[in-house]
């Protein structure tokens, strides 16, 4: 895949129609980025929540590759691989607190979770 | 040797501190190693001495050629200057006559920085002249002989060798003195020899009277510093901010003083003269400092400490000849204070039956004729008197110890008497000293005294200084017959005391053989010219009076008297008829004995002597006394009103202050502030506790709200 994109933003860029496929992926980015925090915000279940924050990395990844693109550098697909690698354990972290939660209360509402109320 | 004459008070000041660390080690306790310093210094003295006089023929030569070559130029020049040259015999004429005093002698000098302070460059230093040379001679003899005399003296005290110490710091102390260049160094050495003297009179400091006289001498000598150290001060500023004892003579001289400044410092001067050299009204420590052992007396209460007031004087004699108008007055203070002290001090060496307080009133005598001697202007004749009284007065110190060795009692009346018989020695050289103390010719105290006779005869201005003369003949008088009364007491007659007196040893008697014969032939140095051949005439005024620009002798006015067969025989007569009167009334019980208790007159004017003039009294019951009780009620007074009011006023105030503190500051401000933050904090958290609703999508709703917010701001303003 990020051959792929890769391969789709630098040739447009040297086909003249300068950054209309940049465009067009930043405004995946972007909309994948809403639906996130949508998401994150808005969802009752944890484990949605959790799946949200996936979204919004992936809304980053898609930048950086964009930008690495554009300016011909491996910078940005090196950033995206981190990323991911990061978001994976953020998962497995995340997975196993919820799982915690379920156990202790037998709901993955986060609105049952509010322990921390000033 | 003359420009490292100063290495002479560093010999017994290094023998000093030997002393006091190894001195209880050695097998004579100490005592040798004083003899050593002392011994060797003697031997320095003495060429130093030599060298000097060879210092002062070749500054006289050389005035002389270069005179000669002034006149031998000015003959072999045209007929002009020969027309001068025929004027100036007229004004050479004058020189002549005085020529002694107009060849100029340098002094030697050596001086160290010791410290700087202010600009003000504080040095130590060496003044060697005549009058120092001379001084280093008379210390270091007598100093020696008397530290041979303690080694019998003095022998199984229990502190022989402390005694030995400070004889030796004594001796570099007054050497100090003799040769200090600044007056700073002058005062420091003054009060070093004050020390020592306060140290050895109180020797036997086990019993009452002895720290008690130690006590007194040093008070008194307090009360006199005052002075010096006001003069010393005034001189300092009027000078133009020196030290230098030569630069304050000479700027006195030559008029860059004003003479307000110089009669104030020599009045204040005066003070410590009186206290030092033991003049009325300071006298009193003296007779009572003979509290320590003999040899002390003879050595500081006689020939040496007593003379550092004179030679102070006489080693600032510009601002004392200036300050106080001696040239050219018939009176002054100096003048006045050594008259009063001859006559007071003499009358009181007639009641005295302790041997040598009759001698301490003698030597208070003798002191004042020095003064009045240079208060007339007749500086040679006073230091030609301290010459000559320093061996004879030390030679009767010692021979009066030589006897109360013998009978182990001061008391004429009560254990002495008869001596002649048991103790040869002592008797001659005693005689001899008395003999020359009464001045009978031709020994050593003729020559001094009529010299200072002669002085306040033909010196000064109007009328000169005859009254002191007059002065000075009555206390010849007096001396005589004081000196014949104590004589009498001690030898003749029958023996008072107890068991049987004996001779002492040598050790005690060849310095008395040393002074004596010192005292007949001491007045050979300065014989008169009417009697003596040119080359031995006068030979002290050679070779000891200072003749440089710091010296009055550069005045017109200063002279020296001339020998006056007249004041000799009538001095003379008068001496040996108080000597015939004491005979009388003592040898042959003629005349009225008994008249004090029969004559009212005679009987107050007895106790009026017998209680020393009441000084005593005034000044322990009178001033003392009128002052500590005063002093006490008002310190007391100042104690219960000034003191404790301001004590419990601060109290007092001191409570108000924290009730008000407590009320206002502490209750209203400061809990005020605690109580308010916690009220605050507390509606605050209860503002804020809303926010945390523990839904965690709240926050992160709150978290991506400011990120927006943020981010917006970004984007608009940068």
């Amino acid at each position: 895949m990020l051959a792929t994109v890769a391969s789709l933003v630098q040739n447009e860029s040297s086909s003249g129609n300068d950054g209309l496929f940049l465009n067009q992926f930043l405004l995946l980015g972007g909309v994948l980025f809403c639906i996130g925090v949508y998401g994150v915000l808005a969802r009752r279940n944890a484990v949605m929540v959790l799946m949200s924050i996936e979204l919004i990395l992936n809304a980053v990844n898609i930048n950086l590759l964009a930008f690495g693109a554009m300016n011909n550098d491996v910078a940005g697909a090196v950033f995206a691989l981190f990323v991911i690698a990061v978001a994976a354990a953020e998962v497995g972290v995340g997975l196993a607190i919820v799982l915690i939660i379920y156990r202790n209360r037998h709901s993955v509402d986060l609105n049952d979770v509010d322990a921390m109320k000033g | 040797m003359l420009e490292n004459a100063w290495i002479i008070p560093l010999i017994p000041a290094a023998s000093f501190f030997l002393i006091l660390f190894f001195g209880k080690k050695l097998p004579r306790k100490g005592s040798e190693l004083g003899i050593a310093a002392v011994g060797l210094a003697f031997v320095l003295a003495l060429v130093t001495n030599v060298q000097w006089f060879t210092h002062v023929n070749d500054a006289e030569h050389k005035a002389e050629e270069t005179e000669q070559e002034a006149v031998g130029t000015g003959h072999a020049a045209t007929g002009e200057s020969a027309a001068v040259v025929q004027e100036e015999p007229k004004d050479g004429h004058e020189t002549e006559e005085v020529e002694g005093h107009h060849f100029e002698v340098q002094p030697e000098t050596k001086e160290w920085t010791w410290f700087e302070n202010g600009g003000v460059d504080i040095k130590v230093g060496m003044l060697l002249d005549g009058p120092a040379v001379m001084m280093l001679f008379v210390v270091t003899l007598v100093s020696l002989l008397v530290h041979i005399y303690s080694t019998d003296y003095v022998a199984g005290d229990r502190r022989y060798t402390h005694f030995f110490a400070f004889l030796s710091l004594f001796t570099a102390s007054m050497l100090g003195l003799i040769m200090a260049k600044s007056t700073l160094q002058l005062i420091v050495c003054w009060e070093l020899v004050g020390v020592c003297s306060f140290v050895l009179i109180g020797h036997w400091w086990e019993e009452k009277a002895n720290s008690d006289a130690a006590l007194k001498a040093f008070i008194t000598n307090r009360v006199g510093d005052v002075g010096l150290l006001t003069g010393m001060i005034t001189l300092f500023f009027a000078a133009g901010q020196t030290f230098d004892i030569a630069t304050i003579n000479a700027k006195a001289l030559d008029g860059s003083i004003t003479h307000t400044a110089l009669l104030v410092a020599s009045l204040a001067l005066l003070l410590a003269v009186m206290s030092k050299s033991g003049q009325f009204i300071l006298h009193t420590w003296l007779p009572d400092a003979m509290a320590g052992p003999t040899p002390v007396s003879a050595l500081i209460h006689a020939a040496t400490m007593v003379v550092a007031g004179i030679y102070m004087v006489g080693r600032l004699y510009g601002v004392f000849y200036e300050g106080l108008s001696i040239g050219v007055s018939s009176v002054n203070a100096l003048a006045v204070v050594g008259g009063v002290t001859v006559i007071g001090g003499a009358l009181l060496a007639f009641v005295q039956n302790d041997i040598k307080k009759v001698l301490a009133y003698s030597t208070v005598s003798q002191l004042g004729y020095m003064v009045m001697a240079l208060g007339v202007g007749a500086w040679t004749a006073a230091f030609f008197h301290l010459f000559t009284h320093a061996f004879f007065k030390a030679c009767l110190f010692l021979g009066s110890g030589s006897v109360s060795h013998a009978v182990h009692s001061f008391d004429m009346k009560k254990d002495m008497g008869g001596l002649k018989k048991w103790m040869p020695h002592t008797f001659w050289t005693f005689m001899v000293s008395t003999a020359a103390l009464i001045g009978i010719l031709p020994l050593a105290g003729f020559w001094s005294k009529d010299e200072i006779l002669a002085g306040a005869y033909q010196l000064g201005g109007a009328g000169n200084y005859k009254a002191f003369m007059i002065v000075g003949v009555v206390g010849a008088f007096m001396t005589a017959a004081y000196m014949t009364r104590c004589v009498y007491l001690t030898f003749f007659g029958e023996f008072r005391g107890h068991g049987h007196p004996h001779e002492s040893g040598p050790r005690i008697v060849v310095p008395l053989y040393i002074l004596a014969g010192l005292a007949v032939v001491a007045g050979v140095a300065n014989l008169p010219a009417a009697l003596a051949p040119g080359s031995v005439e006068l030979r002290f005024e050679h070779f000891y009076e200072p003749k440089a620009a710091y010296f009055p002798s550069i005045l017109p006015v200063f002279d020296a008297p001339e020998f006056s067969w007249g004041i000799a025989l009538f001095s003379t007569a008068i001496g040996l008829i108080g000597v015939g009167l004491a005979y009388l009334w003592y040898f042959k019980k003629a005349g009225p004995h008994g008249l004090s208790e029969r004559s009212a007159l005679a009987g107050t004017g007895y106790r009026v002597l017998q209680n020393k003039y009441y000084f005593d009294w005034l000044y322990t019951d009178v001033i003392v006394g009128a002052t500590k009780g005063p002093i006490a009620r008002a310190a007391y007074w100042v104690n219960q009103n000034v003191i404790d009011g301001i004590v419990n006023g601060a109290g007092r105030f001191a409570t108000l202050l924290g009730r008000l503190t407590y009320k206002y500051i502490d209750q209203g401000v400061v809990d005020g502030a605690v109580l308010g933050s916690g009220a605050a904090a507390e509606e605050g958290g209860q503002i804020f506790r809303k926010l945390t609703s523990g839904k965690v999508q709240q926050y992160g709703a709150l978290l991506f709200g400011a990120t927006a917010v943020f981010a917006g701001a970004l984007i608009l303003f940068v």
